[in-house]
């Protein structure tokens, strides 16, 4: 049933427009960053070969094309989490679904396992266009499946707050609007932090624990944090649900 | 069809549901056999589609228990839910999906299995005079023609039970006229419940009635006994719920 509904997700939203043009832009925008990078990686190179181990192409070119991917996501995402419930809601389809023998944990389920498939497909054009580069060089492949993991992964804390912002309106607009400022306020949340490494405002920074991916660390307390988050708004949204039924 | 449990579709016993201390459903009784249709009277907010919506797990009741052939609304959703056909009020239609695409995925999502999907479609289309609209999208067609494809999503998977909220609001007579043929047809073999503000066409399609005036059942009889009697369903329906409601008029009757 969860894929029946992941299905349904991705046919109207590959039906649609608004995923052709985020990934054209997504990509077209990448692209951009990714040849600035490895236009000034050319110009250095011949300053880096001086210096005892010097960062490699991976280091310097496909991180920071990640770095910026994370960001350009966070700024999609509600885009497309805003239509996942409240639209339902808007169109009167949500009795569809509550009609259907389904649980309600299928349809959250169903519709985050939708979205995460749509991200995966903009991380696989990342990851394509990183490769690309092996018709140049050499990669680090350890560090290109750091940050494909950790780019996975805070897409997915990224749907799952953007899907239980969305149980709680009934306007996508207001729904885009509301997981913009979460999401935004979850990446500045470690700016009073400063130099800190232990403050706590820093643990709960998004982009603080993709960091880490960032540059080839897969973490524990990281991969916690990122399972943790998912789950919690995963369930959160399952009970909002839930929980409507009751108070109508 | 031999024993009880089979007969009676639809049990409802003391349905009850408040909105924080507003009472919308007070005590509604409801039992429905296979092969009859219900209609559901009652002026605007009585109270209709909030029972219907419970009928169909859509709101949790306040109180009271709902049986769907045997088996029991709240404990098992999911086996219950898969004998009901619902069309709401408002359509729930995907517009951006095909006739086809939104028939299938309403039929998988009902449990229809893989194989029996396409000629669970291709029946209905047929039943519900949707032929050649197949591949155009939900939101090019007509009002009429959604209404159908409403109706379709609502008996895809062969449901017991039927529940239909006002499915001829909106039509042209003759749109009317096919889809009470239909609903006559389908309540033949299986249970209907139909909500309407429309008297002659409760007169003309439903075997009982239910009069729901103030979130109460104030009157339910079968259509042939106020033949007999020779009172109009016009007379009655403003009997109960023309003026404040009085309950020696229940007896009276």
């Amino acid at each position: 049933m969860i894929l029946i509904i992941a299905r349904k997700e991705l046919k109207i939203l590959f039906g649609s427009p608004l995923a052709w043009i985020l990934l054209a832009l997504v990509q077209l925008v990448l692209t951009w960053i990714f040849l600035a990078h490895l236009d000034t990686f050319l110009q250095i190179q011949p300053q880096l070969i001086a210096i005892a181990n010097p960062p490699g192409v991976t280091e310097s070119v496909i991180a920071p094309v990640f770095a910026m991917a994370a960001i350009i996501l966070l700024m999609a995402a509600p885009l497309l989490t805003a239509r996942l419930i409240a639209e339902e809601r808007r169109n009167h389809t949500m009795t569809f679904l509550i009609s259907a023998p389904i649980s309600v944990t299928d349809i959250v389920l169903g519709k985050f396992l939708g979205l995460m498939i749509f991200f995966s497909a903009v991380i696989s054009l990342v990851t394509v266009l990183s490769i690309s580069l092996l018709a140049g060089g050499t990669l680090d492949f350890g560090l290109l499946l750091s940050n494909v993991a950790g780019l996975f992964l805070i897409s997915a804390c990224f749907a799952s707050l953007g899907l239980y912002i969305s149980c709680l309106s009934a306007h996508p607009a207001i729904a885009a609007a509301g997981a913009l400022g979460a999401l935004l306020g979850l990446w500045v949340i470690d700016i009073g932090a400063g130099d800190e490494k232990e403050s706590i405002t820093r643990s709960f920074s998004l982009l603080d624990h993709y960091d880490n991916f960032n540059h080839g660390m897969i973490d524990t307390f990281d991969l916690a944090y990122f399972a943790l988050f998912v789950i919690v708004f995963l369930v959160l949204s399952i009970r909002r649900l839930d929980g409507e039924r009751l108070r109508g | 069809m031999t024993g009880q449990i089979t007969f009676v579709t639809v049990s409802v016993r003391g349905l009850c549901r408040n909105f924080g201390t507003r009472m919308a459903v007070r005590e509604i009784d409801l039992e429905l056999k296979r092969g009859e249709v219900l209609g559901f009277l009652g002026p605007n907010g009585a109270g209709k589609t909030t029972i219907m919506r419970m009928l169909t797990g859509n709101l949790g009741p306040s109180a009271g228990s709902i049986e769907i052939c045997g088996v029991d609304l709240l404990d098992k959703p999911r086996d219950a839910k898969a004998r009901i056909g619902y069309l709401p009020e408002i359509p729930p239609l995907y517009r951006e999906l095909t006739v086809n695409e939104y028939l299938q995925l309403s039929a998988r999502l009902h449990r229809v299995s893989n194989a029996k999907v396409r000629f669970a479609r291709d029946k209905v289309i047929q039943r519900c005079g949707l032929n050649g609209t197949g591949k155009r999208l939900i939101g090019s067609l007509s009002k009429g023609y959604q209404q159908r494809v409403g109706i379709a999503q609502a008996i895809i998977h062969d449901p017991d039970v039927i529940i239909l909220d006002e499915p001829t609001v909106g039509l042209d007579p003759n749109q009317m006229r096919e889809i009470r043929a239909l609903i006559r047809e389908l309540g033949a073999e299986r249970s209907v419940i139909l909500s309407t503000h429309i008297l002659p066409e409760v007169e003309s399609v439903c075997d009982r009635v239910q009069i729901i005036h103030e979130g109460r059942t104030v009157f339910c009889g079968s259509i042939g006994e106020l033949k007999q009697k020779e009172t109009s369903l016009e007379e009655m329906f403003m009997r109960f719920t023309m003026k404040p409601n009085n309950p020696e008029s229940l007896t009276s009757s």
